[in-house]
C-alpha cells in the first residue's frame, strides 16, 4: 500500500484513471445496498402492520394461489393456503434477527481474540492464531450442521452457532491492525502515562479498529443470512411452522411444476438481502479505508 | 526445497492435532455422547449399554479415550456405522469419486472462466466490461447456491426438459459416460458459479498488482507486445495468489459440494453427510468432518509447496 504514490505516478501510462462512470456507479451500488438494507430493516420491524394476514393462518380454499390474482393475497399462497407476502415479511424478520445476532457474536469473538493475540504477542499470539488456523480447516457448513444436529434449534442457538463458526477472519483482521497500531507513538504515550494494558486495548486501540470492524460486520451479516438460509433449507435451522426464507424453500422443490413462485420469491429475497449487505460493506470499505481507495 | 517441504510438513502437525482435538470434542458434545442411538432403542437394557460402553472403551478416562481414538484415526480405524456396522472410512471413501468428479469439473470450469474474466478485467481496467464483471462477481458471490440450483432445475429440467434434474445416471445407464456427462452439467455449473466469482476477483487484483511492477514497465519499454507481456511476464507472477487460493478455498468448495449434492441428489460425500444427519449416524458425521479437515490441511500443504517450487524467494526466506 506504500506504493500508492508510485501507482499514481505511473497511472497515466499504464492504466486509465478511474473513470467518472465507474466512480459514480460504484457509489450507486453502495447507495443501492444502503437503501435495500434500510427497506428490509423497516419491513421486518413493521411486519405485523404490513402483513395482510397472519403468516401461520391456513386457508385451504386458497391453496397454490398464484401472485397478483387475488388482491387479498398479493403474492399468492403456499401449499397450505398461507399468505406468501406475510410469510416473506415475517421470514425476513427471522432471517435478519439471526443474521444480526450472529454478526454480533462473530465480531465480539473475533475482535476479542484478535485484540488479545495482537496486543500480547508471544505464546498467547501463537496459540490463538493456531486455533484460528485449525478452525479454518473445517468447512463451515459441515461444522454448522453437526453442531446444529446436536443442539436443539432455537433462534438464539442458530445465531450463536453461526457466529461461533465464522469469527476467524475478523480475528485475523483485528490482529493485523493491532500489530500495526501498537507500535505507534500514541500507544507509547499512553504507556508512558502509566495506562494499564486493558486500558490501552479498550480506549486507545479499539477505537482505531472501528472502521475495518464496521466493514467486516456488514459483510458478516450477509454471510450469516446466507448460512441461516442453508441450514434452514436443509431442515436444521429455523423450524416450521415458523417461517424463514430458507425453510420456505425446503418444500418448494416439490411444487415446481404447479407453483414455481414458491421457490422463486424466498430465494430472491435472500439474494437481495445478501447483495444489499455486500454492496453496503464494499462501499463502506471504499469510504473508510483510504489505503484501498486507489486499488479498487 | 526439501528442507522447505520438511518444515512445512512439520507445521501441519499442530494443525492436525488441533483438528483432532476439536473433532473429538464435538463427538462428546453429542446428546448422550456416542451412545445416543442405543439409548433410543427400547429393546436395549441398561446392562447392554454398560457392556457397549466397555466394548467401545467409553469407560476410560477422557485423555485415554482421546489417545485411543486418535491412534485409531491414524491407522485407518475410523469406527463403524451404527446401522450395518460397516467401517466408516470405507463408507466415506466409497462416496469420494462422485464428489471429486463434481468438485474437479466445477473447479476446472470456474478457474478457466474466472482467470479469463479476471485477466480481461485487469487489462481493460475501468472499462464497461471490467465494471460489469466485478459487479457481476459481487452479485454471484451473494447468490445462495441452493437457490441457484433450484432455479437451474426449474429452467433446464422442469421447463425446457434439456437436462435431468438429479442423480448421476438414468436407470439402466450405469457406467455410460455420456449419460454421466448429461447429469454432471447442471450440478457442476451451479457449484462453479461462486468459485468463478472468487477467481475472477482474485485474478483481477493479482494482475493489477503485477502490472504495476517495474519489470512490467521495462518489458513494455523494450517494445514487447501485450500477449508476450501478459503471458510470459505477468502470468507466472500472478499465479502465486491463485494457487494459494486453491488451498484456502477448499473448505468453501466442500461446503458448496454438500449443498449442490443435496439439491441434485448427487451420490457423493455431501449427500452421505446429510443422510447421516437424518439417521443420526454420528460416526459418519465425525468421520466426514475429520476427513474434510485433513483434506484441507493436505491441500494447503500442496499449494504451499507448489508456490515454493515456482518462486525461489518463498523457500529461501
Amino acid at each position: 500500500m506504500s506504493s500508492a504514490v508510485d501507482t499514481l505516478a505511473v497511472a497515466p501510462t499504464l492504466t486509465r484513471r478511474p473513470g467518472r462512470l465507474r466512480r459514480f456507479l460504484a457509489h450507486r451500488l453502495a447507495a443501492f445496498g444502503a437503501v435495500t438494507v434500510v427497506l428490509l430493516l423497516l419491513c421486518s420491524a413493521f411486519a405485523p402492520a404490513l402483513a395482510p394476514h397472519d403468516p401461520l393462518d391456513l386457508d385451504t380454499k386458497f391453496r397454490f394461489l398464484p401472485p397478483l390474482v387475488n388482491l387479498s393475497f398479493p403474492l399468492g399462497t403456499d401449499e397450505l393456503g398461507r399468505d406468501l407476502l406475510s410469510r416473506l415479511l415475517y421470514g425476513g424478520r427471522i432471517s435478519l434477527v439471526v443474521g444480526i445476532v450472529a454478526m454480533v457474536t462473530t465480531v465480539v469473538t473475533g475482535a476479542l481474540i484478535g485484540l488479545v493475540a495482537g496486543f500480547n504477542g508471544g505464546w498467547t499470539d501463537t496459540l490463538l492464531m493456531r486455533f484460528v488456523d485449525t478452525m479454518l480447516c473445517f468447512p463451515q457448513v459441515f461444522l454448522l450442521l453437526v453442531v446444529a444436529a446436536f443442539v436443539p434449534p432455537t433462534l438464539v442457538s442458530i445465531a450463536l452457532i453461526i457466529g461461533l463458526t465464522s469469527w476467524m477472519e475478523v480475528a485475523r483482521i483485528v490482529r493485523a491492525e493491532i500489530l500495526h497500531l501498537k507500535e505507534q507513538d500514541f500507544v507509547m504515550a499512553a504507556r508512558a502515562l502509566g495506562a494499564s494494558g486493558s486500558r490501552i486495548m479498550a480506549l486507545e486501540l479499539m477505537p482505531n479498529v472501528a472502521a475495518p470492524l464496521l466493514v467486516a460486520a456488514t459483510l458478516k451479516v450477509a454471510a450469516a443470512v446466507l448460512m441461516e438460509s442453508y441450514i434452514s433449507f436443509l431442515g436444521y435451522g429455523v423450524q416450521p411452522p415458523l417461517a424463514s426464507w430458507g425453510n420456505m424453500l425446503t418444500n418448494a422443490q416439490g411444487y415446481f411444476d404447479t407453483a414455481p413462485w414458491l421457490a422463486i420469491l424466498p430465494g430472491a429475497m435472500i439474494t437481495l438481502t445478501v447483495v444489499g449487505f455486500n454492496f453496503l460493506g464494499d462501499g463502506l470499505r471504499d469510504a473508510l479505508d483510504p489505503r484501498l481507495r486507489i486499488d479498487v | 526445497m526439501l528442507s522447505y517441504c520438511g518444515k512445512r510438513l512439520l507445521q501441519a502437525v499442530p494443525l492436525l492435532i488441533g483438528v483432532s482435538l476439536i473433532g473429538f470434542g464435538l463427538m462428546h458434545l453429542a446428546p448422550g455422547g456416542p451412545l445416543a442411538v442405543y439409548t433410543l432403542n427400547p429393546t436395549i437394557t441398561a446392562q447392554d449399554i454398560e457392556r457397549i460402553k466397555i466394548v467401545l472403551g467409553l469407560d476410560l478416562p477422557v485423555h485415554l479415550q482421546y489417545l485411543k481414538w486418535a491412534s485409531g484415526m491414524l491407522t485407518g480405524n475410523w469406527g463403524t456405522t451404527f446401522f450395518g456396522g460397516r467401517p466408516v472410512l470405507n463408507v466415506i471413501l466409497e462416496r469420494m469419486p462422485a464428489t471429486f468428479l463434481l468438485m474437479g469439473t466445477a473447479l476446472a470450469l470456474a478457474v478457466t472462466l474466472g482467470v479469463c474474466v479476471g485477466m480481461l478485467g485487469a487489462l481493460r481496467r475501468h472499462s464497461l466490461f471490467d465494471y460489469l464483471a466485478s459487479t457481476g462477481a459481487m452479485i454471484m458471490l451473494s447468490f445462495p447456491t441452493f437457490w441457484f440450483g433450484l432455479m437451474a432445475i426449474f429452467v433446464f429440467a422442469v421447463r425446457l426438459r434439456w437436462l435431468p434434474s438429479g442423480g448421476m445416471y438414468e436407470l439402466g445407464e450405469e457406467g455410460n459416460p455420456l449419460d454421466l456427462l448429461r447429469h454432471l452439467i447442471l450440478p457442476a455449473s451451479v457449484l462453479a458459479l461462486v468459485i468463478t466469482a472468487t477467481y475472477s476477483r482474485y485474478t483481477r487484483s493479482a494482475f493489477i498488482e503485477v502490472m504495476h511492477q517495474d519489470f512490467m514497465r521495462t518489458a513494455r519499454a523494450k517494445g514487447l507486445r501485450t500477449p508476450a507481456r501478459l503471458f510470459r511476464h505477468a502470468f507466472p507472477n500472478a499465479l502465486k495468489p491463485l494457487i494459494a487460493l486453491l488451498g484456502t478455498d477448499l473448505p468453501q468448495l466442500f461446503s458448496g459440494a454438500l449443498v449442490t449434492e443435496t439439491i441434485f441428489g448427487w451420490p457423493g460425500m455431501g449427500r452421505l453427510f446429510v443422510d447421516a444427519l437424518t439417521m443420526k449416524e454420528y460416526p459418519i458425521l465425525m468421520g466426514m468432518v475429520m476427513f474434510t479437515a485433513i483434506f484441507v490441511i493436505v491441500g494447503n500443504l500442496l499449494a504451499d509447496i507448489a508456490i515454493a517450487f515456482l518462486d525461489p524467494r518463498v523457500r529461501l526466506s
